[in-house]
């Protein structure tokens, strides 16, 4: 059995430095990232022998609609479950995203996509759980339109991609945008959609996208953030313009 | 008695956790949800195909009744029927709920919600957003809490384990002791209830269609506590998943609920091209064997097919483990819109598309019916009563289990798309349960010694600092996968005695090599070993469960077969008969000659059985072994017959 070779960058703390580590995993049909890791887990030795703590990654679904798993293969950001090794060049280099801090060696904190959930107050103000009766009736293509954009699963690749995204800024980028547009969709989202769009239009934005359109290239579940974008984009002009006269 | 508001831990923010704590703050109470990772990436994300509810939207004349009926049957009559019987006429109202909230639920032409066919019912039942149902009611509960979250009524600890209840010197639960995944810290936090919402225990096979987190070690934490866990050996093994090393992934039931066909070739080691292979050399075995279900069989019927197809007549594609699900005779668009999800995910894994080539599946374990023994409150009307304080409750007074964690909805067998409703319905029947249950206790957490906390707080430390210790020989996680191994050769779709028994005693190799584990990683920062070997120590228990409980009940019953105790139905039989020949006894006459050859001799053996074996496995902890014991199951809505689907 042929060996695929890893070469992982692995850092132990938020603020210690980054160091490199090569590991060698037999190579098995149809295997993915994460089984290699897996390898690794089993037997966490380097390529020269020196047997280290295993490396640390997240992960939990393994079929790409929980969002964990995100980190850059080959420089590319993307998740880690579907990358089947046959499909990359070896050997494989993986390394933490670089617009998140660091957690520990692939893991990153992305609370910063969660919070931005809340700034932009994405969810529906339902009136209680309580039973009142039936939804809004919905055309099946708006449907449609809405359930593409509620796919998005908070995995970051939008915003590892983004050269307006970075570390220390308060862009909230192209996933935080898209879900203005999922929600101010909705007939009774709508209702909030000012709320919402207020929330964009201050610093940190939709008018900082430097529509550099990488953020819909990488996205694993094809959602066309640009669109969202551009939509929104639209949206807040209107709203400013409404601003100008009634606030 | 108290002046502040009641406040609960929830442990699992998946579709039963958030149900729960989004209820329980609009019930003016307090929660922290505490989740082992961010909340919107737990296991409920992987249900694909829907959720049921008798909603009849396509005037077949499906009712709530009927779905009770299914779910009974499907379960082959182990569940407790007021508790389906609640859970199925609430469906309805759940759905129109999560509409509500924003799940982009497929729509009929004049914008109403759509459903689709599902395993195990003749109804189009099931409700569904695409191939991605789970994940989008998730979101939608997601983002109710979240919005609570802001509000500040409830607070998340993500990133933190469970690792114990506190129990008071009365074995009350007074809280829970936490573990911080980051700076691994452990603490504990004082509660007025405490909810296990943790989801399956599918990595006790190390290869299923289950997420990594689902260890079941919360459970088995609760069980080693002293809890009642109920069922055990009830497993289900899906018909549909793609074979893989790390995972084997689920193809939605929703697959044949939309007109996907399991076939394989009728001459063994056929290697053609499957769509080189004419209609009349294809075997379609279910829809053959299976008149009247066809494809849609419930899912413990259709893996013990595929497994005989498969082992006894060696048909498996190409003489492998692996048989056709066929949806190439849909059009690219229709499998888009309604299956788009499923569809993806088996390119991205395989490199083929199943648009255009059938798709090669094997079954693999799924779901487990069993789970914590909880109580209920039943009404006068055969439902529930949704103030009792004893509803979702486990054997420890204070400790509540929902979702997939608990164990009575599902009988021996769930029907697919039964889990989602599962879930969100015990979540949100639960709440005001939990609030009465506060109202009553004699003495508020805030009367109760600190050295308990201090004293279970600091039981947990020296475990963890033991397991830290730890530096044999062996690894963890290679351990896990001969745990897995040993389940998945022995307890699975067809159990034998001689394999159980022979799995029973491997896995007592395993406890005693456990011993000699290695904890792969000191460090004190962001280290998953400890938490790992902690959880694998919980596996190891927990399989003892699931193989005792098989190994003990001698019968065929759903998920459970084991064919030396087959009663093997006679093909013509008629369920009704049974139903006659129990009324017919009831009056002390029963007409032999009215039954057909070799009927009444199995109907009596059938019944005889039933005496024996229709009962809830109940498994203690006692001496280091589950101690396996019986309970009446409640059948007081319908009589238990023979299942039959062709």
């Amino acid at each position: 059995m042929t060996n695929i070779t890893l070469k992982i960058k692995r850092q132990d703390k938020p603020g210690s430095s980054s160091y490199w580590q090569t590991f060698k995993v037999p190579h098995r049909p149809f295997a993915n990232i994460i089984s290699c890791l897996m390898e690794i887990q089993k037997s966490p030795t380097t390529g020269s022998g020196e047997t280290v703590s295993p490396v640390i990654w997240d992960s939990n679904c393994l079929e790409e609609v929980c969002g964990s798993c995100t980190m850059l293969i080959n420089g590319k950001v993307r998740q880690a479950c579907t990358a089947l090794v046959d499909n990359l060049e070896s050997p494989i280099t993986l390394e933490p995203m670089s617009k998140f801090p660091v957690v520990r060696d692939l893991q990153v904190d992305r609370e910063r996509m969660f919070k931005n959930l809340k700034k932009v107050k994405a969810w529906i103000d339902i009136d209680g759980s309580h039973d009142i009766g039936e939804g809004p009736i919905m055309q099946d293509q708006d449907r449609a339109k809405r359930y593409v954009m509620s796919e998005c699963m908070t995995c970051g690749c939008c915003l590892e991609a983004c050269p307006q995204f970075t570390i220390d800024n308060s862009f909230l980028g192209a996933s935080t945008f898209n879900q203005v547009r999922l929600f101010n969709l909705h007939p009774t989202g709508e209702m909030k959609k000012e709320e919402r769009l207020d929330a964009v239009m201050g610093e940190g934005g939709i008018t900082d996208c430097g529509n550099a359109q990488v953020c819909v290239e990488v996205c694993p579940k094809n959602i066309p953030l640009t669109e969202s974008i551009a939509d929104i984009g639209r949206q807040t002009t209107w709203q400013a313009i409404k601003n100008l006269f009634t606030k | 008695m108290m002046n502040r508001k009641k406040k609960i831990i929830v442990i699992g923010g998946g579709l039963a956790g958030l149900a729960l704590a989004m209820k329980f703050c609009e019930r003016n109470g307090e929660v922290t949800v505490v989740s082992y990772q961010s909340l919107k990436r737990s296991h409920s994300v992987c249900a694909q195909g829907g959720i049921n509810a008798a909603i009849d939207a396509k005037n077949e004349g499906d009712t709530p009744e009927k779905h009770f009926y299914d779910t009974i049957k499907g379960g082959d009559f182990l569940a407790h029927q007021p508790l389906v019987r609640d859970m199925c006429y609430q469906a309805p109202a759940i759905i129109h709920l999560m509409d509500r909230m924003g799940v982009a639920f497929n729509r009929t032409g004049e914008g109403h919600l759509d459903f689709r066919r599902f395993g195990g019912t003749l109804y189009n039942r099931t409700a569904f957003a695409g191939a991605t149902t789970g994940q989008q009611l998730v979101y939608a509960l997601d983002e109710q809490v979240r919005r609570h979250v802001h509000d500040g009524s409830a607070k998340t600890l993500e990133w933190h384990e469970y690792l114990g209840a506190v129990l008071d010197s009365e074995g009350i639960c007074r809280g829970a002791v936490i573990h911080d995944l980051r700076t691994d810290e452990i603490y504990t936090l004082q509660a007025d209830a405490v909810v296990l919402a943790t989801g399956g225990p599918g990595q006790v096979y190390a290869r299923s269609t289950n997420s990594v987190v689902n260890t079941g070690a919360a459970a088995t934490t609760a069980y080693l506590q002293g809890a009642k866990y109920a069922n055990g050996e009830f497993i289900q093994i899906h018909p549909t998943a793609i074979p893989g090393q790390d995972k084997l992934r689920l193809m939605s039931e929703s697959a044949r609920g939309e007109g996907g066909r399991i076939w394989v070739p009728r001459v063994a080691n056929d290697s053609r091209d499957p769509k080189k292979i004419p209609e009349s050399e294809r075997y379609y075995f279910l829809e053959e064997k299976y008149p009247l279900f066809k494809n849609l069989v419930p899912r413990d019927v259709a893996s013990r097919e595929i497994y005989d197809i498969v082992y006894n007549k060696n048909l498996g594609v190409s003489g492998d483990p692996m048989v056709y699900l066929d949806l190439t005779h849909k059009s690219r668009k229709f499998l888009d819109n309604r299956l788009g999800g499923i569809m993806d995910i088996y390119t991205k894994f395989t490199g083929v598309d199943p648009r255009e080539t059938p798709m090669k599946i094997f079954p693999a374990v799924h779901y487990s019916m069993g789970g914590l023994w909880t109580d209920y409150g039943p009404d006068s009307d055969g439902l529930i009563d949704h103030g009792s304080p004893r509803n979702q409750m486990t054997s420890i007074q204070g400790l509540f289990a929902a979702g997939e964690a608990d164990y009575q909805y599902h009988g021996a067998n769930r029907l697919g798309a039964n889990s989602l409703l599962s879930c969100i319905y015990t979540g949100l029947m639960m709440a005001r349960g939990i609030m009465n249950y506060t109202d009553s206790l004699e003495k508020s957490v805030e009367d109760i010694p600190s050295t308990v906390f201090d004293d279970t707080r600091s039981h947990w430390q020296s475990k963890f600092d033991g397991i830290k210790k730890m530096n044999g020989s062996e690894n963890p996680h290679k351990l896990h996968h001969e745990l897995g191994d040993i389940m998945l050769a022995n307890v699975l779709i067809v159990r034998d005695n001689k394999s159980l028994e022979k799995a029973w005693h491997s896995i007592g190799d395993i406890e005693a090599r456990f011993k000699d584990v290695k904890c792969l990683d000191t460090h004190d920062w962001a280290n998953p070993s400890p938490s790992f070997i902690n959880q694998l120590y919980c596996m190891i228990h927990l399989s003892k469960i699931i193989t005792k409980g098989a190994l003990m009940r001698d019968e065929f019953r759903g998920s459970h077969y084991k064919p030396d105790f087959d009663m093997n139905q006679p093909r013509d039989f008629d369920p009704h008969e049974y139903i006659d020949y129990l009324e017919q006894k009831q009056y002390g006459e029963v007409n032999m000659a009215k039954f057909p050859a070799g009927h009444l001799d199995y109907m009596k053996q059938f019944e005889k059985n039933n005496e024996k074996w229709l009962k809830t496995t109940v498994a203690q902890y006692k001496d280091n072994q589950p101690e396996i014991t019986y309970e009446e199951v409640n059948t007081s809505l319908v009589t238990p017959r023979p299942r039959k689907y062709d």
